[in-house]
């Protein structure tokens, strides 16, 4: 079975980021960049199905900046086995993202494609079932935990109110969910192995995909800040509070 | 032409999200229709007719489509599309899984988790965590949207008199088998329309002690939340999760107790009305967005609290 990990590189999850002083974006200057938490979920959850004899490589994949290397370098030092990456300054909307992932997933006849359930920086929470819907493939989102199975994969679900499992034909599409496993951290001599592996570049407009923008950005503000309150002494300060002041219990 | 929205249920009852994201479709076209999906789900249609302001309630029934499997789902809500400008549903983990597939059939680009409408076509919605709030246009043809429920209010259940009217199933696809479910179940009020919230954290330091924060919302009448590492602790179980990639709460009191206040966690209940946090470290991030705040230590604080509460 060959595995296709689509990974993307967002700010890290630890900066508090910012709109820019004119509001026509973010602020992204000089900001520390990571792989997507569940992008790292992915790798690791397709290292480990490779790890257990049911599938013989895994590619990782990222649209993405130059720059995305590094992201692709470091899952390759959790255990990829080769990346492709996708050149493109221009930030894409997901139905973009998925019809790029489709074209290599084309090229590369893939059986099972993970990705993360959403990025960290665009919050959409779409890319997995675009791809999915574009490549006529079932669909797992949200996935708690994954068993290879002959010819399908077998995978729970967490959904509002508790857990589902479905059982998915091959070729299939699943998106990590944070339960799904702990990334491993990668050891010195990985990373170095990392280096030599194979990556290759190729320029967005080669794969002549349509990726036109679907939406315009029009502008980016800074929400309402809630302004920190009072601290109360007690317990009995604190029922008198939300009795009498703030009126919301009775 | 009219507005159509997802409806959200179990075949036995409609969920009260719908109604959210009916409010939302309202404010974009008086016309609203709400498309029920499902395998007998004959009260669901009866309660989805009742909600005042629907024109029309569309009914699509068939076996395969009883656990709303998204690639059942999609290419019917996809198929009607053309006759409507927006399509809506509720950013659930059933609208997440079902209306960005329905979206990507329909070659249209889905705005996920709008909270305001500016006009038509142009929306709200935060990124980065809550962090940031865009501005988004969109230039599609038809608009498929998908709204955080807390950020409308609902319409009422009842006072309206949809007609219904059936459509025929697409054939089945059968890409993949429902196998099982496993719900939590639990007397509290549900988490996303609780009017009070009780959540802990990795302070509670284990399942047995969440014991005595289950006795504080039994008092308060309040739902049960949590933090990420109380969920990844095992203290609680994942559906209770708030926040950034868990649940997204807005009640009227937020009591947060052991929380830290991580901006993960910050983005699932900064809109809450109050916010009342109990943790002993003075400096903790969550009293930044506290109206009151309690320095002590939280088993202390949470018996006494239940017991004044008697
Ligand atoms: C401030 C801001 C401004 C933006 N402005 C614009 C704009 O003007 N125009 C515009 O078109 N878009 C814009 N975007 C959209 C941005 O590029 C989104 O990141 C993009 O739409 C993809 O959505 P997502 O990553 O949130 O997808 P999700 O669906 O949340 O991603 C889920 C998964 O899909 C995979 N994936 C997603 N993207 C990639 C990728 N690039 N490479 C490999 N795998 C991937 C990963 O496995 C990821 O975990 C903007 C975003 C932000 C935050
Ligand atoms: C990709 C990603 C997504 C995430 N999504 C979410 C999300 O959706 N929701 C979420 O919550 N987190 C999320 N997180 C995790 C988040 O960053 C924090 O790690 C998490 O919220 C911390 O939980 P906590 O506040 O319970 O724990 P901690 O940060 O460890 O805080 C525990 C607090 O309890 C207090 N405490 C301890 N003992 C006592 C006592 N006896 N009395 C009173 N106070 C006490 C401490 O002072 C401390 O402030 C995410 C992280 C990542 C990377």
């Amino acid at each position: 079975m060959k595995i296709l990990v689509p990974v993307k590189r967002v700010v890290d999850y630890n900066v508090k980021v910012r709109p820019s002083s004119d509001g026509s974006n973010v602020d992204l200057t000089n900001v520390k960049m990571s792989i997507n938490p569940f992008c790292e979920i992915a790798v690791e959850e397709a290292v480990r199905i490779k790890e257990a004899g049911n599938a013989d490589e895994i590619i990782v994949l990222s649209i993405g900046p130059s720059k995305a290397q590094e992201q692709l370098r470091s899952s390759m030092a959790l255990g990829a086995d080769r990346a492709v990456l996708i050149e493109t300054e221009e930030a894409l909307e997901p139905l973009a993202v998925a019809k790029c992932i489709k074209a290599i997933v084309d090229k590369e006849q893939v059986d099972l494609i993970i990705l993360g359930k959403q990025s960290i920086d665009g919050d959409n929470n779409q890319t997995g079932q675009m791809l999915a819907a574009l490549c006529g493939y079932a669909q797992a989102t949200f996935a708690s935990e994954l068993a290879v199975g002959e010819g399908s994969v077998r995978v729970t679900r967490e959904i509002d109110g508790g857990l589902e499992t479905l059982e998915l034909k091959l070729p299939a599409v699943v998106t990590t969910d944070l339960r799904l496993n702990e990334p491993r951290y990668a050891a010195l001599p990985n990373i170095m192995k990392a280096k030599k592996k194979p990556l290759e570049i190729i320029a967005l407009a080669e794969l002549g995909v349509d990726t036109a923008a679907r939406t315009q950005l029009l502008s980016v503000a800074a929400p309402e800040e809630r302004k920190a309150g009072v601290k109360v002494a007690s317990v009995d300060e604190l029922l008198d509070k939300l009795k009498n002041e703030a009126k919301v219990i009775s | 032409m009219s507005v159509l929205v997802i409806a959200e249920h179990d075949n036995a009852q409609l969920k009260a999200v719908t109604l959210n994201a009916c409010a939302a479709a309202k404010a974009i076209n008086d016309d609203v229709h709400l498309l029920v999906i499902g395998t007998n789900c004959g009260p669901v249609v009866e309660a989805a007719s009742k909600i005042a302001g629907i024109q029309k309630v569309l009914l699509a029934e068939a076996s395969y489509y009883e656990h709303q499997l998204a690639e059942e789902l999609a290419p019917l809500i996809a198929s009607l599309a053309d006759q409507y400008t927006h399509v809506l549903a509720a950013a659930t983990s059933n609208g997440k899984n079902v209306l960005p597939r329905a979206a990507a059939l329909h070659d249209c680009q889905l705005i996920s988790e709008i909270i305001k409408i500016v006009d038509e076509q142009t929306f709200c919605r935060p990124i980065y965590a809550g962090n940031v709030i865009a501005t988004v246009k969109s230039l599609d043809s038809v608009k498929f949207l998908s709204i955080r429920p807390t950020a409308f209010d609902a319409l009422a259940a009842d006072g309206g008199s949809a007609v219904v009217e059936s459509i025929g199933a697409l054939d089945a696809l059968s890409l993949s088998v429902f196998d099982s479910q496993t719900l939590a179940k639990s007397d509290r009020p549900d988490l996303s329309a609780a009017d009070i919230v009780v959540s802990g954290g990795r302070g509670l330091q284990s399942s047995e002690n969440f014991e005595l924060l289950y006795t504080l919302a039994d008092k308060l009448q309040a739902a049960v939340g949590a933090s990420r590492a109380a969920v990844d602790a095992g203290f609680v179980a994942n559906d209770l999760q708030v926040g950034q990639t868990g649940k997204v709460v807005a009640p009227e009191l937020y009591i947060a107790i052991g929380i830290s206040g991580a901006i993960q966690h910050l983005a699932g209940m900064k809109e809450s009305k109050v916010i009342v946090a109990i943790n002993k470290d003075e400096d903790a991030p969550i009293f930044q967005v506290s109206d009151y705040g309690l320095v002590a230590d939280l088993f202390d604080v949470l018996p006494e609290l239940s017991e004044k509460l008697s």
